[in-house]
């Protein structure tokens, strides 16, 4: 008899600061606030948390976070590589942590200063070890270089147009619209702002891009049966999986047979194998959008529509609320907050709760995934 | 070959252990592709033994230095100021006429000296055929791209 994760852990708390270009505070304040509050959330004592997890590229480490909160004897940690393919691993790792008994109250954080903060590929001191030599002296210096890259020849290949890219931008922008604690609340978007928007890499302009965001989020992972007396509703982990396919290479996935059938695809097919329900089910998406083309080749990836299929899917409102599948309804990385996709956990979470800014009715499931484009993550979470 | 760096600041690659010999080929202008000595697979980018039958052997093998653009990106500012000064430039991704599979990323230029916004982006096009130079900045060599002659 397999053992399962199957709704044998739920998040029942979640947390977070403010989202703005600029905060005063330090990564590290603003990680002890979204955790408490977190905690608060969850009406759980900070003594009793004893698992901690977070990403590789978070400067907040738990032994300093656990200190600062007041945590009792933490007797799991664990830190997941790849920038933003960690969100949801985060989370599935403190689920196997509690489900199989080596803990029992798990945080998940990521904390970021990059709105006021230096840009990692401004460093030219870490511009070239590999695999830099292979890219950087030609000036593909910049996440946005090696994403418009691949994105460049989606288009190509599928006849997707700076159209389907703007269907993107523009479900987000609407959905923060609705919600006061995004970044581009009451910012409107039109297609004319769009279309004449400066580029950043050629095919990306300006809004294909996420925003450089100062800001914290936190989420509480129990047993499921500790949930049930908990102050919220239980959200449950139904299905987690991680992907790293086979030749891949992070970012600049260029040297794979197919570069454009990403860790998405390999994350999608553990995540679904372990589910009881399947894409057709999924009432809400939160899908990592620190560009735009992550949007389409997720929705392909995770079995939203075939091969080929993910720029179409977005016409006709279906990414819009009451559409075929409403995404990013908090705003997303590309216009609530860029916090390496933490928001995204915790929007499905509101969701599910009920609570959203932008609530699907009676929303039952959600995908939420981490970054495409680099070994990545997803979780399945129900009501 | 080039007798002065045309773009002075731009990053210059540094070589792995793996990745050296590339480089040191590239040197002599010559474009040459790591592969697995026991079954003759070519692999990019380098690296200690062949992911299909394990071998550790390798021989770096002469590629022809002619392929096609498999895709490409114009870069804006804000960029590093070596870059931002050229831009927006090109980057395109050749996919190499003997293995499909390898893309090395480079630049389109008109000569192997040219800066790197020498092409008109008009020209720029998935599917051109292309032909490797050579040209040497900051005391390395570094393959460029140009178009071949129809």
């Amino acid at each position: 008899m397999a053992a399962t994760l199957k709704d044998a852990t739920a998040i029942v708390g979640i947390g977070q600061t403010a989202f703005a270009k600029q905060l005063p505070q330090s990564e590290k304040e603003l990680a002890c606030r979204a955790i408490l509050a977190a905690l608060a959330d969850a009406g759980i004592a900070p003594a009793e948390v004893d698992a901690f997890a977070s990403y590789t590229m978070e400067e907040t480490d738990e032994v300093e976070v656990a200190k600062a909160i007041g945590a009792g004897d933490v007797t799991f940690f664990s830190k997941v590589g790849y920038g933003g393919g960690g969100s949801c691993a985060t989370v599935g790792h403190l689920a196997a942590a509690v489900a199989t008994g080596q803990a029992t109250v798990g945080v998940a954080w990521r904390s970021r200063k990059r709105g006021s903060g230096p840009r990692p590929w401004k460093n030219t001191a870490v511009q070239l070890p590999t695999p830099g030599q292979w890219t950087r002296p030609f000036g593909l210096l910049r996440p946005a270089d090696e994403i418009a890259m691949l994105a460049r020849r989606y288009m190509h290949e599928y006849g997707a147009t700076r159209d389907h890219l703007f269907n993107v931008a523009m479900a987000c922008r609407n959905r923060a619209n609705e919600n006061p604690a995004a970044m581009m609340y009451e910012r409107p978007l039109t297609r004319e702002m769009y279309m004449t928007s400066r580029m950043i890499s050629e095919p990306l302009c300006l809004f294909d891009n996420c925003l450089e965001t100062d800001g914290a989020l936190a989420c509480v992972i129990v047993s499921a049966e500790r949930a049930r007396d908990c102050r919220q509703k239980p959200v449950y982990v139904h299905s987690v999986a991680q992907g790293l396919p086979a030749q891949h290479h992070g970012m600049v996935n260029y040297w794979n047979d197919d570069p454009l059938s990403g860790p998405a695809w390999t994350a999608a097919r553990h995540l679904w194998k372990q589910a009881d329900f399947g894409p057709q089910d999924i009432d809400v998406a939160q899908i990592y959008d620190a560009f735009t083309p992550l949007i389409p080749l997720s929705l392909e990836g995770y079995g939203f529509c075939g091969r080929g299929e993910g720029a179409a899917f977005t016409e006709g409102g279906a990414l819009e609320m009451g559409g075929r599948l409403p995404i990013n309804t908090g705003g997303g990385g590309l216009s609530e907050a860029y916090v390496h996709g933490f928001n995204l956990i915790n929007e499905g979470v509101k969701q599910l709760r009920g609570i959203s800014t932008a609530q699907v009715p009676d929303a039952a499931t959600c995908l939420v995934t981490a970054g495409e484009g680099v070994p990545t993550s997803a979780i399945l979470l129900r009501a | 070959m080039t007798t002065t760096a045309p773009a002075d600041g731009l990053l210059l690659p540094v070589p792995d252990e793996d990745g050296a010999p590339f480089w040191e080929y590239a040197a002599r202008g010559e474009l040459r592709v790591q592969a697995c000595a026991a079954c003759g697979r070519l692999r990019f980018p380098p690296r200690p033994c062949c992911p299909h039958c394990q071998s550790f052997e390798s021989e770096w093998r002469p590629m022809s230095g002619r392929g096609r653009i498999w895709s490409y990106v114009r870069p804006h500012p804000p960029l590093l100021p070596a870059y931002a000064a050229q831009a927006p430039y090109n980057v395109i991704l050749v996919e190499l006429a003997e293995a499909p599979g390898i893309r090395l990323a480079g630049n389109l230029v008109t000569s192997a000296d040219a800066p790197l916004d020498s092409v008109d982006p008009a020209r720029l096009r998935i599917g051109a055929r292309v032909q490797v130079v050579f040209a040497e900045t900051g005391g390395v060599t570094v393959p460029r791209w140009i178009l071949e002659k129809a």
